[in-house]
C-alpha cells in the first residue's frame, strides 16, 4: 500500500534560455506530464554546480535532471559544454560511491521541443519510480546532522569578516 | 522581511486545475508571508493596483506572483513593484501556468505541486537581493566588417544618420560579390550599374573610414565599447600619392603571371593590379608572391614609370586600433570548393562531374563574368578551353546544397533564380542555342521571382528537367550530361558545350576564425548564428555585434540590403543615448575568498574575467584574483559553477538563493 502512494520528489536545473522555454512550450501546448517534477531555473546549464545536485538529494529529492541548451545553440556559446563535461564526471562519480545512474539524468532540450520536455519528464519519473525512494542519503543525513540551508562558504566568509575585524583591532 | 503573495487564476486557465483559494491561503501561514490572496487576473490593471495597493498597505518589501511563465509577465509585475517603491528584483513569479496547471490533469497533484512552486519562489525572494541596472557608456562608431553590398548599405545607414563607421574590407577595393554579378534577378538590372555609385558614396563619405586589403585581428570590450585592432596589409602602394592613372599597371612586365581572382580564374593579371577598373578605392596593390622585385630585387619598372613616386616596395603591414561601440559583420559567403586542387574532408567535391578537371565545367560566378560585359569575354559567351560559343548548354542546380552526402544540408536559396537568370542571358546572347536546366525542385519565393523563372520557361524556351545528373564526361570535345528525367521517368543524355554548376554557398573559410575573435557563435558548417531564429535575426548572441548579409545563411541581394539596414538601425537604436543599462545579471568575485587559481577565466565563454592585483598599503601586490568585468560578462554563472572555493556569485542566481529553492521542496 505505502509502496503505491509514494510519489517520487524530482528536481530539474534547466536553463532560462532553452530548456525553461521548452517547458513553457510543453504548456502552451497542453501536453501532458507527471506532476513530481518541480523546476529550478538558472540563467545556464553552465551554471549548475554539482553541490545543487548533491543538496537536491540531501533535501529528499529522489532524482535529478540536468538539462540545457543543444550543443551549439548555447545562449552564452559553451556553458552547456561545461555543463556536459561537470555532469559527465560528477554522474561517474556519484555511480562510484553506490547512488543508481538513473537517479541523474541529463538532456538537451531546445525551447521548441515541448513534446521532448513533456516526454523527457514522463521518462524520468518512470525511471525514479521503478528505483523506487532514495534512502541512502536520507539515512546518511540522520546520522551527521547537516545543517541547511546554512552554508559553507557564507560561514566562512562570516570567519574572514571576524578575522579582519581583529586585525583591523590589534 | 514582509512578503506578499498573489496567486492568479487566469481566468480558468489556471484555477481550472490548481485551487488557487488553497495555495493562497496555505501560504498565509508561512512564515514570512505578511498578504496572501488569489484573483482572477493579477496581470490587469485592477490586479495589478491590488498588488500595489497591498505593497502600500501592508508595507511588502518582496512579492511572490503565482501566475504563466516569467517570460510572459514578469516585466508587468516588475513594472508594477517598481511602481509601489519594491525593487523589480525582489518579485520572483512561481509558474503556475505553463509549469503546472496546463500541463496536469489531477487537481490535487497539481494543488500540491503549484504550493512547491510558490514555496520555492517564497523561500528564494526572501534571499534575493535589490540590484540596479547597470551603466555603461557608448562610443557612437561602427565597425562594418565586409565590404560586400551588405556592409556597404550598412555603411552609408549609419553614416548618414551621422555616426560614424569604419568599415573594413579584406580584399584591396569594396563591393564584394555583387561587383562580379552581370545582372541581377529578377529585374535583369546591370549590376555594377547599381553598385557602384554606393561604392562611390562609401569612399566619399566624410563619416566612413574605409580601410581596404585590411582585416579585423583583434577585438577587446563589450557593448558600447569594444576595442578593435585592423591590420592594414601593405600595398606597396603609398595611398596618398597614387592617383589611380594605371600605367604602373599597363607597364609591369609579368603581364599575366597570376590568376586573376576577381575573374574567377577565367584570366590573368600582372603582380600590380587592381581587382577590376570600376575598384574603390582605385588603387593598385602589389602582389608580393609574383613581383619581379620580391624575387630577385630587380626590375622596378613601375617605380620609373609612376611621376607621383607612389611605389614604396618597404612598406609593410601597419597595425590600427580603433574605439568601437557596435560591431556589423557582413563578411558573406564563397561558393562551394570548385577550387581545382583540393577538396577538403568536409565537402566531397564534384568528381563526377568533372569538377575542377574539365574547363568547361564551371560554377555560377564564373558564368556571371563570361556574361558580363565587363569579363574577360566582354560579354560574348564563349566557353574557357576553345573560346567558342556554346551551342548547348547544361544548367545543374542544387550542386552541394540540399545534398547532405557532400557534406552540405541546406538550402542556397539563391541558384534557382540566378540559374533561370544564367538560362535567360544565354538565350538572349546565342538565339539558336539550347538551354537545359536540372533541378530538383523551383523555389522561387520572393517579388517577381516565380514569374520570372515561368519567363525563362515560356518566353525563353529554357528546358527544364526535373532530376539529378548522375554523370558527365567528356567526348569528342563534348560533354555528356547523363542524367534523369523524374517526370518522364526515363533517363537523359545531353552532350553540352558548357556546363554550369550552381554550387552551394557556403561561409568563407576563416568564418569560425572571426567568430571566434569577435567572440560570436557559429552553427555547424560556419554561418554566424543570430540571437533568435524569429525575432532577433540580425542580433548575435553577443550584445553590440549585430549581423547582415549571407554571413548568416545564403541570402539574395534585397534580403542582404534588408538586413543590412536592420543591423545599422539596431546600431543605430544603441547610440541613441549616452550610456546604455543593462540587467544586473552578472557574476561578481569575492575577492577575500578568491584564491586566484582563474579557472573561472578559463570557463568564460565572453572573455569577462581578468586579473586584478592587489596591493597592500605599500602598493606592492600581494595577491592576485579574479575581476569580471560586469560590462563583458553576460550572466550565465559558469564561473560560479567552476570556481573551487565559491567566491563568484551570480546575482539574482546565487547559491543561496538556489539552495533555498532546494530546502523548500
Amino acid at each position: 500500500m505505502t509502496q503505491q502512494k509514494w510519489e517520487p520528489k524530482i528536481v530539474a536545473f534547466v536553463c532560462n534560455w532553452c530548456t525553461y522555454a521548452g517547458a513553457d512550450l510543453a504548456g502552451t501546448s497542453r501536453l501532458k506530464y507527471p506532476a513530481n517534477t518541480k523546476i529550478i531555473r538558472v540563467m545556464c546549464s553552465g551554471g549548475i554546480d554539482p553541490v545543487f545536485i548533491l543538496k537536491a538529494f540531501e533535501r529528499g529529492a529522489d532524482g535529478v535532471l540536468v538539462s540545457g541548451c543543444h550543443p551549439n545553440d548555447c545562449h552564452y556559446n559553451a556553458g552547456n559544454f561545461h555543463a556536459r563535461r561537470r555532469w559527465d564526471l560528477f554522474h561517474k562519480l556519484l555511480d562510484f560511491v553506490g547512488i543508481e545512474k538513473d537517479r541523474l539524468q541529463f538532456s538537451w532540450i531546445s525551447a521548441s521541443e515541448g513534446k521532448k520536455f513533456a516526454d523527457v519528464i514522463t521518462k524520468v519519473t518512470k525511471d525514479i519510480m521503478a528505483l523506487g525512494p532514495f534512502k541512502a542519503y536520507q539515512n546518511m543525513n540522520s546520522e551527521f546532522t547537516i545543517e541547511f540551508p546554512e552554508l559553507e562558504a557564507v560561514a566562512l566568509k562570516e570567519m574572514l569578516h571576524e578575522e579582519e575585524v581583529s586585525d583591523g583591532r590589534a | 522581511m514582509k512578503i506578499g503573495v498573489f496567486i492568479c487564476h487566469c481566468g480558468e486557465n489556471i484555477s481550472r486545475t490548481v485551487d488557487c483559494p488553497r495555495v493562497a491561503h496555505f501560504c498565509e501561514g508561512l512564515p514570512g508571508v505578511e498578504y496572501s490572496i488569489d484573483y482572477k487576473y493579477m496581470c490587469s490593471d485592477p490586479g495589478q493596483k491590488m498588488i500595489k495597493d497591498a505593497i502600500h498597505e501592508h508595507k511588502l518589501d518582496a512579492i511572490v506572483v503565482g501566475s504563466c511563465s516569467p517570460n510572459m509577465h514578469e516585466r508587468t509585475f516588475r513594472n508594477a513593484a517598481v511602481s509601489a517603491g519594491i525593487n523589480p528584483f525582489l518579485v520572483e513569479i512561481a509558474n503556475l501556468r505553463e509549469h503546472c496547471s496546463w500541463v496536469h490533469d489531477d487537481v490535487e497533484a497539481a494543488t500540491e505541486k503549484a504550493i512547491e512552486l510558490v514555496r520555492m519562489a517564497i523561500e528564494k525572494v526572501k534571499r534575493d537581493k535589490p540590484l540596479t541596472k547597470i551603466k555603461v557608456p557608448v562610443t557612437k562608431r561602427v565597425l562594418v566588417i565586409g565590404g560586400g553590398i551588405a556592409g556597404i548599405q550598412a555603411a552609408l545607414d549609419v553614416a548618414n544618420a551621422g555616426y560614424e563607421v569604419v568599415l573594413v574590407e579584406r580584399e584591396p577595393s569594396i563591393g564584394g560579390h555583387m561587383s562580379q554579378l552581370s545582372e541581377t534577378f529578377p529585374t535583369l538590372d546591370c549590376s555594377q550599374c547599381i553598385l557602384t555609385p554606393r561604392m562611390v558614396e562609401v569612399y566619399q563619405h566624410p563619416k566612413i573610414k574605409l580601410l581596404t586589403y585590411s582585416e579585423v585581428v583583434k577585438v577587446e570590450g563589450f557593448i558600447g565599447n569594444f576595442k578593435a585592432t585592423i591590420k592594414k596589409k601593405a600595398r606597396h602602394i603609398n595611398e596618398d600619392l597614387c592617383s589611380g592613372c594605371g600605367l604602373c599597371i599597363t607597364k609591369c612586365p609579368t603581364k599575366k603571371k597570376a590568376y586573376n581572382s576577381f575573374e574567377e580564374d577565367l584570366a590573368f593579371r600582372p603582380a600590380i593590379y587592381v581587382p577590376f577598373p570600376q575598384a574603390v578605392p582605385n588603387i593598385p596593390v602589389i602582389d608580393e608572391t609574383v613581383c619581379m622585385y620580391y624575387k630577385n630585387g630587380k626590375c622596378g619598372m613601375c617605380v620609373k614609370v609612376c611621376d607621383r613616386e607612389a611605389i614604396d616596395f618597404e612598406q609593410k603591414d601597419t597595425m590600427l586600433v580603433a574605439d568601437i561601440g557596435a560591431i556589423i559583420v557582413a563578411t558573406g559567403y564563397k561558393l562551394y570548393n570548385i577550387d581545382k586542387k583540393t577538396f577538403d574532408s568536409k565537402y566531397k567535391g564534384y568528381g563526377e562531374y568533372g569538377y575542377g578537371k574539365y574547363r568547361d565545367v564551371i560554377d555560377g560566378l564564373q558564368f556571371e563574368r563570361i556574361a558580363s560585359a565587363s569579363g574577360p569575354t566582354a560579354g560574348e559567351i564563349k566557353r574557357p578551353s576553345d573560346g567558342k560559343e556554346p551551342k548547348k548548354i547544361v544548367f545543374i542546380q542544387c550542386v552541394g546544397s540540399r545534398d547532405p552526402s557532400k557534406g552540405i544540408s541546406y538550402c542556397s536559396k539563391i541558384c534557382c533564380m540566378y540559374t533561370a537568370k544564367h538560362a535567360m542571358l544565354y538565350k538572349h546572347k546565342v538565339h539558336d542555342g539550347e538551354a537545359y536546366v536540372f533541378y530538383m525542385d523551383i523555389r522561387a519565393g520572393g517579388k517577381m521571382y516565380d514569374e520570372f523563372v515561368r519567363r525563362a520557361i515560356e518566353e525563353d524556351q529554357v528546358k527544364y528537367i526535373r532530376g539529378r545528373v548522375s554523370r558527365i564526361y567528356e567526348e569528342n570535345g563534348k560533354y555528356i550530361v547523363k542524367g534523369e528525367d523524374t517526370i518522364a521517368g526515363v533517363p537523359v543524355e545531353i552532350d553540352a558545350d558548357l556546363v554550369v554548376l550552381a554550387t552551394a554557398m557556403i561561409p568563407h573559410d576563416n568564418a569560425p576564425t572571426l567568430a571566434q575573435t569577435i567572440g560570436i557563435p557559429y552553427d555547424r558548417h560556419g554561418f554566424f548564428n543570430e540571437a533568435h531564429p524569429k525575432l532577433r535575426p540580425v542580433e548575435s548572441t553577443t550584445a553590440g555585434v549585430f549581423l547582415a548579409g549571407a554571413c548568416q545563411s545564403p541570402k539574395d541581394i534585397p534580403e542582404s540590403v534588408s538586413m543590412a539596414s536592420a543591423a545599422a538601425s539596431k546600431a543605430m537604436i544603441l547610440f541613441a543615448s549616452d550610456t546604455l543599462e543593462r540587467e544586473p545579471v552578472v557574476a561578481k568575485v569575492n575577492e577575500d575568498l578568491c584564491a586566484g587559481c582563474f579557472y573561472c577565466k578559463k570557463v568564460c565563454p565572453f572573455g569577462a574575467i581578468e586579473v586584478k592585483d592587489i596591493t597592500d598599503v605599500n602598493g606592492i601586490v600581494y595577491k592576485e584574483v579574479a575581476y569580471i568585468n560586469q560590462g563583458v560578462c553576460q550572466g550565465c554563472g559558469t564561473c560560479t559553477a567552476t570556481c573551487l572555493s565559491k567566491s563568484i556569485e551570480l546575482a539574482g542566481f546565487n547559491n543561496e538563493e538556489i539552495f533555498a529553492e532546494i530546502a523548500a521542496l
